[in-house]
């Protein structure tokens, strides 16, 4: 193992949010036939379909917004400086448009399609991140 | 008209149960999500069980739906094409990777934070904006 100790390891809620995140995206599917995929949709705000996009980044908003305020959880922990923040930002803009999809789109949809094309996407986006951490980590 | 307003429901809906799933894994927190990409050190594996529990739910209910001739409230599947696998799909995931990693922020987490997150979340989004126009317009210069 590559790892000394397993630290933080919250896998009830884990798992529960992932069944939330799972449903989603089975809603979206079987109700209008899209992708769960947030880069993707977030992307395209622009076309003419756009009001299911709307109401979809709106449900995730509200929702998220009221849970933590009902929850009482702590504001997200943010310790990226700004310049940090704004290049991740644009990598993450950049390569996901290129790649066709993100952590949600590869990952949690077409993982769950079979798709060889997200499950190499998901392979490399996820060897690169950790290599960027452990990089970073060194510096 | 109907279906639009019933397509316009399904997504709401879809989106608050997606925003709440992010929220209740832990996944809106960066530093939970560097701590599983973090993997040489101390380890939090967390990100694989919500991984495994969406695609656990959304495996078995993707394969019954794509066998429906047409989704509920829509005329037919928006799907991707079936394509090889090539390199804009590698080189985008591996630049995605290293933003991901650089702060620990997916487009998800991006969204389900805007509220909540401050300026540092809004400086990321708009980055993030950045990045999508950049892509489009160089695509349409080399194309």
């Amino acid at each position: 193992m590559p790892w000394t100790e397993i630290i933080n390891f919250t896998p009830l809620p884990g798992l529960a949010g992932g069944v939330l995140l799972g449903l989603g995206a089975a809603l979206l599917l079987w109700g209008n036939g899209r992708i769960a995929g947030f880069s993707g949709i977030i992307s395209h705000l622009d076309h003419s379909d756009k009001s299911w996009r709307i109401a979809f980044l709106a449900g995730v908003v509200i929702a998220a917004t009221v849970l933590y305020t009902l929850l009482d959880f702590p504001a997200p922990d943010i310790r990226t400086s700004p310049l940090r923040l704004i290049i991740a930002g644009m990598l993450v803009g950049f390569g996901t448009r290129l790649g066709s999809g993100c952590t949600s789109g590869h990952g949690i949809c077409g993982l769950s399609r079979l798709s060889v094309r997200s499950l190499a996407a998901v392979m490399v986006f996820m060897a690169s991140a950790m290599i960027t951490v452990f990089i970073t980590n060194q510096l | 008209m109907k279906t639009i307003k019933q397509q316009w429901l399904i997504a709401l809906l879809s989106g608050a149960l997606m925003g709440s799933g992010l929220v209740i894994s832990g996944m809106t927190n960066p530093e939970k999500v560097l701590g599983f990409l973090e993997i040489t050190r101390q380890w939090d594996p967390t990100l694989i069980l919500v991984m495994g529990g969406a695609i656990m739910i959304n495996l078995p209910a993707s394969w019954l739906t794509l066998k429906r001739l047409k989704p509920v409230a829509s005329e037919r599947f928006h799907l991707p094409k079936t394509r090889p696998v090539d390199t804009p799909l590698i080189v985008g995931a591996a630049l995605f990777g290293a933003g991901w990693g650089l702060a620990g922020i997916c487009p998800g987490p991006a969204v389900a934070n805007l509220l909540i997150g401050g300026s540092d979340i809004i400086m990321f989004v708009a980055a993030m904006l950045g990045g999508f126009w950049l892509q489009k317009t160089s695509a349409s210069l080399f194309s």
